[in-house]
């Protein structure tokens, strides 16, 4: 935990307290990565050993067989493959209409505005289970021949493109506009007097402005929309077109026998959002902090 | 400029047409005259267009489910769908043995979330407010689990207790045969079992929102606090949390919210089997499982709306009178 130099600002004399603070900051955070360091050990050791000498043993062996047999077993490039197709045109989607609306309410004084974006806000905050019966049904009912593979909105990756849009637009749509509230009036007022147009003053005025929120929404959504569970589980039928979270838990039970490939196999479907969070930290936590701060 | 006409016609308030309406709107700060009507034609659209698809999606599909808690459907074919008043209520709150339990685990997991991480992620954040060193190292160990989906959440927790390799019972010693403790499939523990797993989790949450809630909080506040001898909790006490109330806000509504939408770490642990119902699973259950009761989930479901909207509502109220106030 200690091998970290952060760049030291005036230093503080040692204090007792601060010391006391540290052992226990410390070993809280090393018994809340507990469970995942013993995830990666579990993953890392064959089953033959851990089946022979119990699982809380020293290893003989530690490889990365594990990783490669689950990965390989799996066919999880396939099913990343899949979450690729439905996160990002759903991310990318979520951002664009979600900016159209936060536009609208937030730099016209239109009289349905407020409501607008009640409408949007309370639909992100409503439980999925709410809504999944009718949406099934619609689903099932909506026959898109030739447009999907299976030939209705049910079981394609547009559907979940689309309900990922629907849902996550409410609290992106009540960011967007509070932040876009804050730019200054005279930006657009200048530029509509100077005869731009609305798009205009949208795509090239207003948009540039949103960067910094755009790419916390991004971070979070990406996230969120990979780490989805619930509407693959129910708006998917068929094994071969899940999302990998999803399918992770199809898989458990057909493909992996022991408890250390379903150890390598959840830690490999986490890995992308690990990369994500790490290398984005700073975009994630500011996304999340931007709509509540707000309270 | 004659296409002005129509913009003082009053509108119909309240929640707006899904359709593409703006023609009527009207426009103040001296856009008006400025809009043409490609202009028009252009917001109609960047608001028409998300707002069909939240709607059609989202609200007219929650709408649908209170109409199809007072019907009974087998889902083949719409002549089948037969109006029965309350029938599916009456049955669900004397009949089903499954539903109360469910109702008393979701308070349950509120409770818990509440109670347990909430505070605990609320002294984690006080702490790494401190300007210690490595606090970026100490917070991404405890946010880490809210960027892992809680599927993966499911599947690393059952390594820790699973009966015979898991994790902890492997330590103590409870797995033999015989001496299991089954944390996962003992009705009495499994409950108790996942809210470690989601605590865990809604730790790490709550401490970034406190957190940022922290950093808001005006230093001179805590400088004329110490000037005036207060102590470390005295400050806390009666300087720093009450200035947390709008983050206090936040929290309680996320928790309710997670606590009602609770689903994917308890389907992936036991399928919500023998002591983990939630309300979420039994409306899921109508849909993936062998019975398609539609009217009946939908009741369910009704029930879950009408929870979320008595928080929803309140909370937004607030927000935006505020915010209009702002």
């Amino acid at each position: 935990m200690s091998g970290t130099t952060l760049p030291l600002k005036r230093r503080a004399p040692v204090r007792p307290a601060r010391v006391l603070l540290h052992v226990f900051l410390a070993g809280t955070a090393l018994a809340w990565l507990a469970p995942l360091l013993w995830a990666v050990f579990s993953a890392l050791r064959p089953y033959s050993e851990t089946s022979a000498k119990g699982y809380v043993s020293w290893p003989d062996k530690l490889s990365l067989d594990n990783f490669t047999n689950a990965f390989e077993q799996s066919d999880m490039m396939h099913y990343f493959g899949n979450t690729l197709l439905i996160a990002v045109p759903a991310v990318l989607l979520t951002l664009f209409l979600s900016s159209c609306v936060a536009f609208y309410v937030s730099r016209f004084d239109f009289r349905v505005n407020l409501a607008l974006l009640l409408v949007f806000t309370a639909g992100n905050l409503l439980p999925q289970q709410v809504i999944i019966t009718p949406l099934y049904r619609l689903y099932l009912l909506t026959d898109l021949p030739g447009i999907t593979a299976s030939g209705k909105l049910y079981d394609s990756a547009l559907g979940l493109v689309l309900i990922h849009v629907a849902f996550q637009s409410g609290f992106c749509a009540f960011v967007l506009s509070n932040y876009m509230r804050s730019l200054p009036h005279e930006l657009t007022e200048a530029a509509l007097v100077d005869g731009a147009s609305v798009w205009r003053l949208y795509w090239q005025i207003t948009l540039p402005l949103c960067k910094p929120a755009m790419a916390a929404l991004a971070t979070l959504l990406s996230i969120w929309i990979y780490n989805d569970f619930f509407w693959a589980l129910v708006l998917i039928s068929t094994g071969e077109n899940m999302p990998i979270t999803s399918a992770l838990n199809n898989l458990s039970g057909q493909y992996f026998t022991d408890p250390n490939l379903v150890a390598a196999g959840s830690l490999l479907t986490a890995i992308p959002t690990l990369v994500v969070y790490f290398v984005l930290q700073r975009q994630f936590v500011s996304g999340l902090t931007l709509g509540s701060s707000k309270g | 400029m004659t296409t002005d006409t129509t913009t003082k016609t009053p509108e119909p308030a309240a929640v707006p047409a899904p359709g593409p309406a703006p023609e009527k709107k009207r426009v103040v700060r001296g856009h008006r005259r400025l809009l043409t009507r490609r202009d028009r034609f252009t917001l109609a659209l960047m608001a028409g267009v998300p707002t069909v698809l939240h709607v059609i999606l989202v609200w007219v599909t929650a709408l649908a489910s209170i109409l199809l808690a007072f019907t009974t459907w087998d889902g083949i074919g719409f002549d089948s769908i037969k109006w029965v008043g309350l029938d599916n209520f009456t049955q669900l709150f004397t009949d089903n043995p499954q539903f109360w339990p469910a109702v008393q685990h979701n308070v349950v997991w509120f409770v818990v979330l509440i109670l347990i991480p909430t505070p605990f992620g609320l002294f984690l954040a006080v702490q790494l407010d401190k300007k210690i060193r490595f606090t970026r190292v100490y917070q991404t160990a405890f946010f880490l689990p809210v960027v892992i989906s809680m599927a993966c959440i499911g599947f690393v927790w059952q390594l820790v207790y699973n009966p015979d390799t898991g994790l902890i019972n492997s330590i103590i010693g409870a797995n033999e045969p015989g001496h299991y403790i089954d944390w996962i499939g003992d009705p009495h523990l499994n409950l108790w079992a996942v809210l470690i797993a989601a605590s865990w989790r809604h730790t790490g949450y709550m401490m970034i929102l406190y957190l940022a809630g922290l950093k808001s909080v005006d230093p001179s506040l805590r400088e004329a606090s110490a000037l005036d001898g207060a102590g470390e909790w005295q400050t806390f006490r009666n300087v720093i949390f009450p200035t947390l109330r709008p983050t206090n806000t936040v929290v309680l509504v996320v928790t309710i919210i997670e606590a009602l939408r609770a689903f994917d770490l308890v389907f992936v642990f036991n399928k919500g089997a023998q002591g983990t119902e939630l309300l979420s699973i039994l409306v899921t259950n109508n849909i993936i499982g062998e019975s398609s009761r539609i009217g009946y989930g939908s009741a369910i479901a009704v029930v879950l709306l009408v929870i979320s909207l008595a928080v929803i509502i309140p909370y937004l109220i607030a927000t935006f009178r505020k915010e209009r106030r702002a």
